[in-house]
């Protein structure tokens, strides 16, 4: 079977890809396009490690199908560092050692951009309530939510 | 399995009447890629409704709200008219899922899913709501809570979509709230809810309600009966007692591992009283 042919922009880059009707995003950018920051954890929305930014809203990419990407524009996490120079929230999850397994990792980073992105200045709540779509087994969370706050810290100084 | 992005309705319509076998419309997809997934099949043919013009839209006009069928829940809580004519629909659509669910989830989607725990059904239910149908056969206008029929049916007949949920102008002195009772603090489904709408006298005596209830039967309750309790009164504590006591009488739920039938009967009273209390002070009851 060919396909749909789909047009995107992921990571500000146009690409294209051809990809089956059923076939999610989250599969398409894993094994078709190489990107596998983004995991597959339960593959039914509940653990955010599939998380990506799509048209400027935070959404488990296990959701979306490849074909939904058509003209949109998709942030992974592959998109998050400048070259050698990570991003606050990267530094900060090191820093904090906010990760053990590092499989929610990926889906933590995206969804905390995309908290910072539309709340500065969070609460501890508020990150902790924003965060609620993101599952560690590892970590228990506080050290995720410390590091949240310090590069919130950072990039509201910068 | 095809999927279709049709740019019009007449189009999403003729592709899901002519199609011979299972179809389905695709919205934010929180359901039905969950479905897919779940090995309770694949439907043979997707209608992404997302590029049909005005789906996407929340449009205010004379009337009240229009807000399309592709209208993500999160954008509904970023509508700041929105939320202050109907902050009840607003909080019951915002408590569906995650964040990285809100960004994709529908509140025709969850209409049209037809859980009875459903959040947003309640609050629409009880702002009144209605459900604007496309189909082979035209458009027609529905009431919210006669599109589930029982736990995953609908009465909508091959064809149909739901283009629209409409939401009335508000009259002055008019409040809405929605409550559930969850185990957990977020990301949950609700064990029981319930959604109260109000409008006010100049003189805080309450002259119209709607009650509805959510998770204590195969589909929404809607609560007459707890509507006349509270009309007339200004939610003294004597009205309140015995909303809780209609309430809890109306319910008709199951016994799960969420929740007992004493539980949900009990529950059920208990937040129609809390939710009446937030709406009358919404609609500015003191």
């Amino acid at each position: 079977m060919a396909g749909i042919a789909v047009s995107t922009t992921i990571n500000g880059d146009a690409v294209e890809y051809l990809c089956q009707p059923d076939e999610t995003l989250l599969d398409v950018l894993r094994d078709r396009l190489g990107l596998t920051g983004a995991k597959e954890g339960c593959g039914t929305g509940d653990c955010g490690a599939c998380s990506i930014i799509l048209d400027d809203r935070l959404v488990c990419s296990c959701l979306v199908l490849g074909a939904e990407a058509e003209g949109r524009r998709v942030e992974t996490i592959e998109g998050m560092a400048h070259g050698d120079t990570l991003h606050p929230l990267q530094q900060k999850f090191l820093e904090h050692a906010a990760l053990q397994c590092g499989i929610c990792t990926p889906g933590f980073l995206i969804a905390a951009k995309d908290l910072l992105a539309k709340n500065p200045d969070p609460t501890e709540e508020e990150i902790r309530f924003g965060l609620a779509g993101n599952l560690c087994r590892c970590t228990g969370y506080d050290k995720i939510v410390r590091a949240v706050q310090d590069a919130a810290i950072v990039m509201k100084g910068a | 399995m095809r999927y279709i992005r049709p740019l019009s309705i007449e189009d999403a319509v003729g592709q899901l009447a002519g199609s011979a076998g299972t179809a389905a419309i695709l919205a934010g997809g929180s359901d039905l890629l969950v479905r897919m997934k779940g090995g309770f099949g694949e439907p043979e043919l997707i209608v992404d409704i997302k590029a049909i013009d005005g789906l996407s839209e929340i449009r205010e006009t004379a009337e009240g709200f229009s807000i399309g069928a592709a209208v993500p829940c999160a954008v509904l809580g970023e509508n700041t008219d929105l939320k202050k004519a109907w902050p009840g629909v607003v909080e019951a659509a915002k408590l569906i899922g995650s964040k990285q669910v809100q960004g994709r989830c529908t509140i025709v989607g969850n209409l049209c899913n037809a859980s009875p725990a459903a959040d947003s059904v309640p609050a629409l239910v009880a702002a009144g709501a209605k459900a604007v149908v496309v189909g082979p056969a035209g458009r027609r206008t529905i009431p919210v809570q006669s599109v589930p029929t029982a736990p995953g049916k609908t009465s909508l007949a091959k064809g149909e979509i739901i283009e629209a949920i409409l939401l009335d102008k508000r009259e002055p002195r008019s409040g809405d709230a929605y409550l559930r009772f969850i185990p957990r603090t977020e990301m949950d489904i609700a064990v029981v809810s319930a959604g109260v709408n109000l409008t006010l006298d100049e003189h805080g005596v309450v002259k119209s309600a709607r009650v509805a209830l959510g998770a204590v039967a195969a589909t929404v309750l809607l609560v007459e009966e707890a509507a006349e309790v509270l009309i007339g009164s200004r939610l003294d504590e004597a009205t309140l007692e015995r909303l809780a006591k209609v309430c809890a009488g109306a319910c008709r739920p199951i016994d799960d591992k969420r929740g007992t039938i004493e539980f949900r009967r009990k529950v059920a009273g208990v937040l129609a009283q809390r939710a009446a209390t937030s709406a009358y002070a919404r609609a500015g009851g003191k």
